[in-house]
């Protein structure tokens, strides 16, 4: 009942209020007035933060946000009729649309962040210009030089190689979902490049190919960085300024702007990143209006970009946990709002359940199937997927496959693990070390075609020729006893009871015997799955076990990896545990067999989600792949932060070209001072209001900016920085660059703030204005010089290198560990 | 003061005869036989040679946990008289007469009698029934595995009864801030709460995550008292210091104190000397203090040394020389130098000598006075044994083609000019002009010519370079890398002018003195570094499993097998109580979830301090057993069953708390009431009949015949030892 009329109430005010001119004319500026109350410091809170809003100027566009649910309950949380509550219906942005522009008209004798008198509307063409000058500034740096060095430089050798993959439609396997590199060969196909670069490695001088069109994509999406920034500080700050100062730290960011000059993924992956940061952030000052249009725009185009990041690289995960916080902590917000209905709620739920998670997944999706469709040529990556995969890819000798269909005595085979990702059995000449069961041939799966995957399957009891043309073709039945001779080597798949080499309850698997003559522990009894006794064993189709005939086990590959001597590949056992996992079940794929006529087979095509399911089962396994090898330099996540030490994208000695991916040592160090500068405020603020005190009311504005906005963007940096130092692959410097982006936008927050409460501070309006202005400058113009003295780390150098006094880079070697 | 003439002295003394009762039995379950069997069971053999170097005092390394848990079970073995005299060599072997083995197992046993009254204090502590705690401490007394564990030489149960101990102490900290905060008793246990945090860390590293967890209670906590405006400033800050202390600087202090223990009794070289610096091995007697003993401390021109690796890594090394020349083609088909080869070699050999030498002078012995080597100078490095120049130039290494080949310089009389002046870069200097220092001293030698720096490259060479390692000129040299870092181990000045008497002269051991002395925070550093970084060999054991075969006890470790009869000894919990705390963990779940959804929306189905009780004992027993068992996922290396046993006994905790919750809050009539205890005895009781069944596994006193181990066989992957007779 309490719902139903407080609902009703609801779609009045919202029925009632349109009418209202929205904000622009003095008539809101009267209704606004009339909401407040005199402020003295004694009001009760919920009083209090009303009266705060005539008191002060400069941030009451802040604080109006603030006013707008978003506040904790133990701040804001005065009983309910005493707080303003424009949650619902139109009246409260309309109120705060008018609070925004209006105040900030008003000269506010103490505000010092402000133009002086103007009109609004010159106001609102000052911001837009000077987005539009942050944009052009951004291009004009990431376009500038944008086709030097005019050879591969760095990872491009991979990604280019890739966006060619895309274009000449070859199949190929990567660690990385396929959305960034679809995007890059996209990009290139559009302007013309025509894929016939080979991309061999780094260095390899581009020459007539067109290279501009991939670099020129990525350059865009890079430059847009900076004006996403520009936005999503000035959205959580409400301050010109703040925003100003996080997109000049991040134009003149040497690192950023390395990194988005070249063909890489990383430029796409930050552009999703921040545009989902952008959209949440907008869509979060939008909760005011929930299911308005603006509303489901921002909150559609957030899931979009989480798509998006997630779709370049699995690292798109923590922008996801970012976004997935802040939607809990709002409806966890929303929920505890008891004016809300529980319907309400749960239509809250259901918009965010739809965008946020059902959308992201079918845009993922939909990449895949994109993916699918475009490489189906037969490439370097059909090994990693299983044979029925590898039959929808033209050219692949499965494809339209003709093949002698039943298993013959005699016949070369590859036999392949029907668990995703394990590949084919294999051997080679070398032997398990000492120390390690048996010293005998090394069995193995391996993920890639090779002619050590090949095996002739023959009779237990003989040794004769079984391809002698004189003898008759016998085909291998279900039940049978067999010998499976690996061609290259001659030896055969033998085990016995030696502990294998990872899995110490299983037995070893070796190759045993010379010239296929070995011993019992030789014989493997070959079964189909659910098949009767004495049925032809069909080449693809059977799933077939192999059972070791003296011990009893079953051939198996556990998927661990082998140490260095077993090259890496994977481990293959014998199972005394005779569960009937897909670890040991095997299928036959290749099959030569001179007497058989070939027959034309089609094999059954896997589903879509099957396809799906199996490539990201081999990229996980791809990814775990990654480990750095003993005794190779790696980078480890706290260089990053502290700019140790840089990547070399291009030339090693001074003659070369060089570009050197290194941060700005000025900004990075900057970041890093208002990390903890920003946490040590926060927690004297958040202590201070835990013991009560009152503080003024520019203040309380402030630091709600700094622990709401800021604590968001601490929260991205953390999210983006802190899991790589549970990673166990290998780590590059580049990973930190998502994290500095949240870490340059709190630092734009953050000085701010700080630049705002010693401005507060002074007595004096005059001598605050300048305090504040001089320090902005001195920011700027502070990041903009060191920009001017590290540009050439990207735009190129030549000479000696930085050791040499004689460099012009030489006075610019603060750390012993920058190489450029 | 002669107040007892006026009154009787009177002692008036609260005794719970239910805790004595617990504690006794749970002395009687942990202490029954324990000296049986005489034989090496399981992971004895592990900690037991450590027992037997603090026997000694033998140093050793261990990564796999910080010193104090050894140095408990040690304890044991020297109250017991134990000599070290025995050799932990395989599981199963007798333990001869001079092993105390009653005595070395006691403390273990010991810990875990007393989980079963602490449990009781705990429930109690967190302000619940008399019946409830009691429930627990009957749990914690028939669990099948934490008696197996606790009967043995082994760390778990001392683990869990430090983690309990700072729970409970916690508890009661907690409760007597209420009443007297600043009071004795208020200071004892809030001391002992840091103390037993600290110790627990110091048995195993594990014990970190109850003790962040019990950091972020008390953070709550005070984060609430900041939050009090009844209390003044000064009182509050007091409270905040106080805290501080006793919860971070006494673990600090403490645990720096196990340490300055073990350093102390250890102090005789032994077999894990290798991996730790040249300093730190010559601050233990014997070993290579015996060697360095005497040596001279600063290193002058003409003085011969011996250049060691400072990372060690795949083998501690030395820099070394042969005859033997590079092959002139590699197998692949690249070229060399065929000059003298130049490698890293893991033992002591009269051919790692090599000797300082200035290049503008040309005697190879000190002058006297000796003029001291100092950083930036520019030196050559002679090999003792063939006087032939340290040199590199621009050829490919052989196994690392992206750096230089380092080689002895061999004059072929070609065109390649022998390049041998190397600079000295002193790492961890002081000052610009430090002299180079034995032993003391990290040291990279930069070539001159080409800037490359001599570096150890980790590869081994094939069969030509006797499988020694690969030491090349890395020319890009990223940063700072311990592989490219040297130091001087054996050091002596040369006197012989003559080749033959240099030669006599290096194949005598090194003897002249200055003593020097590493400071205890350099040594713990080291020490707590290499404990970090030592690589125990990720290989998977028979019985080792992973963490999600725990909750389900799908698997099992067979510890000990009796010599003769199928009498054995096995890992097992007991299925009743562990499937019924998994189940409790999850209905507690649910439920707080479910009340946290409906106090959202102001519907309060528990009163208020009912509901802070229940918040505080999940975060203590489910949070307990959340951040005990849930880091096990991101670890990489072998893990076993037991390792399950700290969460576990948070678990058990928890299930008494869910159940007089059910009892109290959700059965609302007195017949519902009553028909749910008695389902609980029913269940106790199924739960005591598992406990007994399974004890022949768990005390090994009784051999089963193999139809009766089969019948015990209650899951597959349960690995029960069937002899065939």
């Amino acid at each position: 009942m309490l719902c139903a009329t407080s609902r009703l109430l609801a779609a009045r005010t919202a029925t009632a209020l349109p009418a209202q001119p929205r904000g622009r004319g003095p008539g809101a500026r009267c209704r606004r007035r009339e909401l407040h109350f005199p402020g003295h410091p004694e009001v009760p809170l919920g009083e209090f933060l009303a009266g705060r809003l005539a008191r002060s100027s400069v941030s009451a566009s802040r604080r109006a946000i603030l006013r707008r649910g978003r506040m904790p309950p133990a701040v804001g949380g005065g009983p309910a009729g005493s707080e303003l509550r424009p949650r619902r219906g139109r009246c409260g942005p309309q109120v705060t649309r008018a609070v925004g522009p209006d105040v900030a008209a008003q000269p506010a004798a103490r505000s010092p962040k402000r133009p002086a008198r103007g009109s609004r509307r010159f106001e609102a063409a000052g911001r837009w210009a000077l987005l539009a000058l942050v944009t052009l500034l951004s291009f004009a740096t990431r376009f500038h030089r944008l086709d030097e060095p005019p050879h591969i430089c760095w990872d491009e050798t991979h990604f280019g190689k890739m966006g060619s993959y895309y274009i000449n439609r070859t199949f190929f396997f990567d660690v990385h979902p396929p959305l960034g590199k679809m995007l890059i060969g996209l990009a290139g196909y559009l302007s013309g490049y025509d894929g016939t670069f080979l991309f061999q490695k780094p260095g390899d001088k581009y020459e007539h190919h067109n290279y501009m069109g991939m670099r020129g994509f990525c350059a865009f999406l890079g430059s847009l960085l900076v004006p996403f920034a520009y936005l999503t500080v000035l959205e959580l700050s409400r301050s010109l300024p703040a925003a100003l100062l996080s997109a000049a730290l991040l134009t003149f960011d040497t690192g950023c702007l390395t990194l988005s000059q070249y063909i890489l993924l990383d430029p796409i992956l930050m552009f999703f990143i921040m545009a989902a940061m952008l959209s949440m952030v907008k869509y979060n000052s939008c909760a005011d209006r929930p299911f308005s249009a603006p509303w489901w725009f921002w909150l559609s185009l957030t899931g979009i970009n989480l798509a998006g990041a997630l779709g370049v690289k699995f690292v798109g995960l923590f922008i996801i946990l970012q976004v997935g916080w802040n939607t809990i902590s709002d409806l966890w917000h929303l929920f505890g709002d008891l004016s809300l209905s529980v319907v309400t709620v749960g239509k809250h739920l259901t918009a965010r359940v739809l965008c946020l998670i059902v959308l992201p997944l079918t845009l993922y999706t939909a990449t895949y199937a994109v993916h699918f469709m475009v490489l189906n040529k037969s490439g370097p990556g059909d090994g990693f997927f299983s044979s029925a995969f590898q039959a929808r890819l033209s050219g692949n000798n499965l494809h339209n496959a003709s093949i002698p269909e039943h298993l013959a005595y005699g016949s070369v085979i590859t036999v392949k693990n029907l668990r995703m990702a394990i590949g084919y059995l294999h051997s080679h000449r070398h032997l398990y070390p000492e120390g390690i069961g048996a010293r005998q041939q090394q069995v193995t799966t391996y993920l890639h075609k090779d002619y050590n995957n090949l095996w002739i399957i023959k009779k237990h009891n003989t040794n004769a020729d079984p391809l002698d043309p004189s003898f008759p073709v016998e085909f291998v039945r279900h039940g049978d006893i067999i010998r499976l001779e690996h061609k290259e080597t001659s030896r055969n798949l033998h085990s016995h009871y030696h502990e294998a080499p990872l899995t110490r309850k299983h037995y070893q698997v070796t190759g045993y015997g010379i010239n296929g003559t070995g011993d019992s522990n030789d014989f493997w009894r070959i079964e189909v799955v659910n098949r009767k006794f004495g049925n032809r064993i069909k080449v693809l189709r059977s799933r077939i076990r192999l059972i070791h005939l003296v011990t009893g086990c079953v051939l198996g590959s556990s998927g661990k990896v082998l140490p260095k001597w077993g090259w890496e590949q994977l481990e293959v056992t014998c199972t005394p545990y005779l569960k009937e996992t897909l670890n040991s079940i095997w299928n036959v794929e290749d099959h030569i067999n001179p007497k058989l006529p070939n027959i034309s087979l089609d094999v059954l095509q896997p589903t879509f989600p099957e396809i799906l399911l199996e490539s990201h089962m081999v990229m996980i396994r791809g990814n775990n792949g990654l480990k750095p090898k003993d005794n190779e330099f790696t980078s480890k996540p706290w260089h990053w932060p502290i700019n140790y030490q840089g990547l070399r994208f291009s030339g090693i000695n001074d003659t070369d070209f060089r570009v050197y991916l290194l941060g700005n040592p000025v900004v990075w160090w900057l970041n890093l001072l208002s990390i903890v500068l920003y946490i040590l405020l926060g927690s004297i603020i958040a202590v201070a209001v835990q013991r009560g005190a009152h503080l003024p009311a520019e203040v309380e504005g402030l630091s709600q900016v700094l622990l709401q906005g800021g604590g968001q963007l601490l929260l991205g940096w953390m999210l983006h920085y802190f899991p790589f130092f549970l990673m166990g692959r290998i780590l590059y410097f580049h990973h930190y660059f998502p994290a500095m982006l949240f870490s340059s936008m709190l630092t734009g927050i953050l000085w701010d703030t700080i630049l705002q409460l010693c401005a507060w501070s002074l007595a004096s309006p005059f001598l605050a204005r300048g305090m504040y202005a001089a320090g902005l400058l001195s920011l700027l113009l502070g990041t903009a010089y060191s920009f001017y003295l590290f540009h050439p780390l990207a735009y190129g150098m030549v000479g000696p290198l930085a050791q040499d006094p004689r460099s012009p880079m030489a006075g610019l070697r603060w750390l012993e560990s920058w190489d450029f | 003061m002669l107040g007892f003439l006026e009154r009787p002295v009177v002692v008036t003394a609260d005794i719970n005869l239910n805790v004595v009762a617990l504690t006794a039995v749970g002395l009687l379950s942990r202490l029954w036989q324990l000296a049986y069997p005489r034989a090496v069971v399981f992971d004895e053999v592990y900690y037991g040679q450590y027992i037997s170097f603090y026997m000694k005092r033998i140093f050793f390394l261990d990564g796999s946990g910080p010193p104090f848990g050894h140095m408990l079970l040690a304890l044991g073995g020297y109250l017991g008289g134990f000599d070290g005299n025995f050799l932990w060599n395989r599981i199963g072997a007798e333990y001869s007469s001079n092993v105390p083995v009653w005595s070395l197992r006691l403390l273990p046993a010991l810990t875990g009698a007393l989980l079963v009254p602490m449990a009781y204090q705990i429930l109690l502590e967190l302000g619940f029934s008399h019946c409830a705690a009691t429930g627990a401490a009957l749990l914690i007394l028939i669990e099948n595995a934490l008696i197996t564990q606790a009967r043995l030489m082994l760390l778990e149960s001392v683990l869990i009864f430090f983690n309990l101990l700072a729970v409970l102490s916690y508890l009661k900290f907690a409760n007597s801030q209420k009443q007297r905060p600043f009071s004795l008793r208020w200071w004892f246990w809030l001391t002992l709460t840091g103390m037993a945090c600290s110790c627990a860390v110091g048995v195993k590293y594990v014990g970190v995550f109850t003790y962040l967890l019990v950091l972020a209670v008390a953070g709550v906590h005070a984060w609430h008292l900041i939050g009090d405006r009844t209390l003044s400033h000064v009182r509050v800050l007091c409270h905040l210091l106080a805290r501080a202390a006793a919860l971070l600087v006494v673990p600090a202090l403490m645990y720096l104190s196990f340490f300055y223990v073990h350093l102390t009794l250890l102090c005789r070289s032994g077999p894990h000397d290798q991996i730790m610096s040249s300093a730190f091995q010559a601050s233990l007697e014997g070993g290579l203090a015996r060697i360095t003993q005497g040596q001279p401390l600063e290193v002058a021109y003409g003085s011969q040394v011996t250049l060691k690796n400072v990372f060690g890594k795949p083998v501690p090394c030395w820099l070394h020389s042969h005859q033997s020349t590079y092959p002139m083609i590699y197998e692949n088909g690249r070229g060399s130098s065929h000059q003298q080869q130049v490698t890293c070699y893991p033992f002591k050999d009269v051919n790692n000598w090599w000797i300082v030498k200035d290049p503008g002078r040309h005697p190879l012995v000190v002058s006297s006075p000796p003029r001291p080597v100092r950083h930036g100078d520019v030196v050559q490095l002679v090999h003792g044994m063939t006087t032939r120049f340290l040199n590199t130039h621009d050829v490919a290494a052989p196994l690392s083609p992206h750096s230089q080949e380092v080689s002895c310089y061999v004059d072929y009389n070609i065109s390649m000019p022998s390049q041998n002046l190397w600079r000295l870069d002193i790492v961890n200097r002081e000052s610009d002009t430090e002299v180079w220092k034995t032993i003391l001293s990290e040291v990279r030698l930069v070539h001159v010519n080409t800037s490359a720096v001599l570096k150890l490259s980790g590869a081994h060479l094939p069969d030509w370079g006797f499988r020694q390692l690969e030491v090349v000129g890395e020319k890009l040299s990223r940063g700072y890398h311990e592989s490219m870092v040297w130091n001087v181990e054996e050091h002596r000045y040369g006197k012989s002018q003559e080749q033959k008497e240099r030669e006599l002269e290096l194949h005598s051991p090194a003897q002249m003195d200055v003593s020097r002395n590493l400071s205890f925070m350099a040594r713990f550093l080291e020490l707590q570094w290499r404990m970090l970084t030592v690589k125990s060999d990720d290989s998977e054991h028979k019985y080792s499993s992973s963490p999600l075969d725990w909750v389900t006890l799908d698997t099992s470790i067979a510890y000990w097998l009796h010599p003769r009869t199928s009498a054995q000894i096995h890992l097992l919990g007991n299925v009743v109580i562990w499937a019924s705390a998994g189940l409790a963990t999850a209905v507690y779940a649910l439920l707080f979830f479910w009340y946290l959804l409906r106090r959202r929306r102001c519907i309060r189905d528990l009163p208020e301090d009912c509901w802070l009780r229940w918040v505080l004992a999940g975060a203590l027993c489910a949070g307990g057993w959340a951040v005990n068992y849930l880091p096990f996922f991101l670890m990489e290396k072998t893990l076993f069953l037991y390792h399950y046993l700290p969460a576990l006994t948070f678990q058990i905790l928890l299930l008494p708390v869910v159940l007089q919750h059910v009892a109290d809050h959700l059965c609302r009539s007195p017949l519902l009431r009553s028909v749910f205890g008695s389902l609980v005895v029913a269940w106790y009781s199924c739960a005591c009949h598992v406990f007994n069944t399974l004890r022949p596994l768990t005390y090994g006193d009784k051999s089963l015949s193999p139809g009766e181990l089969r019948a015990l066989r209650w899951k597959d992957s349960w690995d029960i030892l069937i002899r065939k007779y």
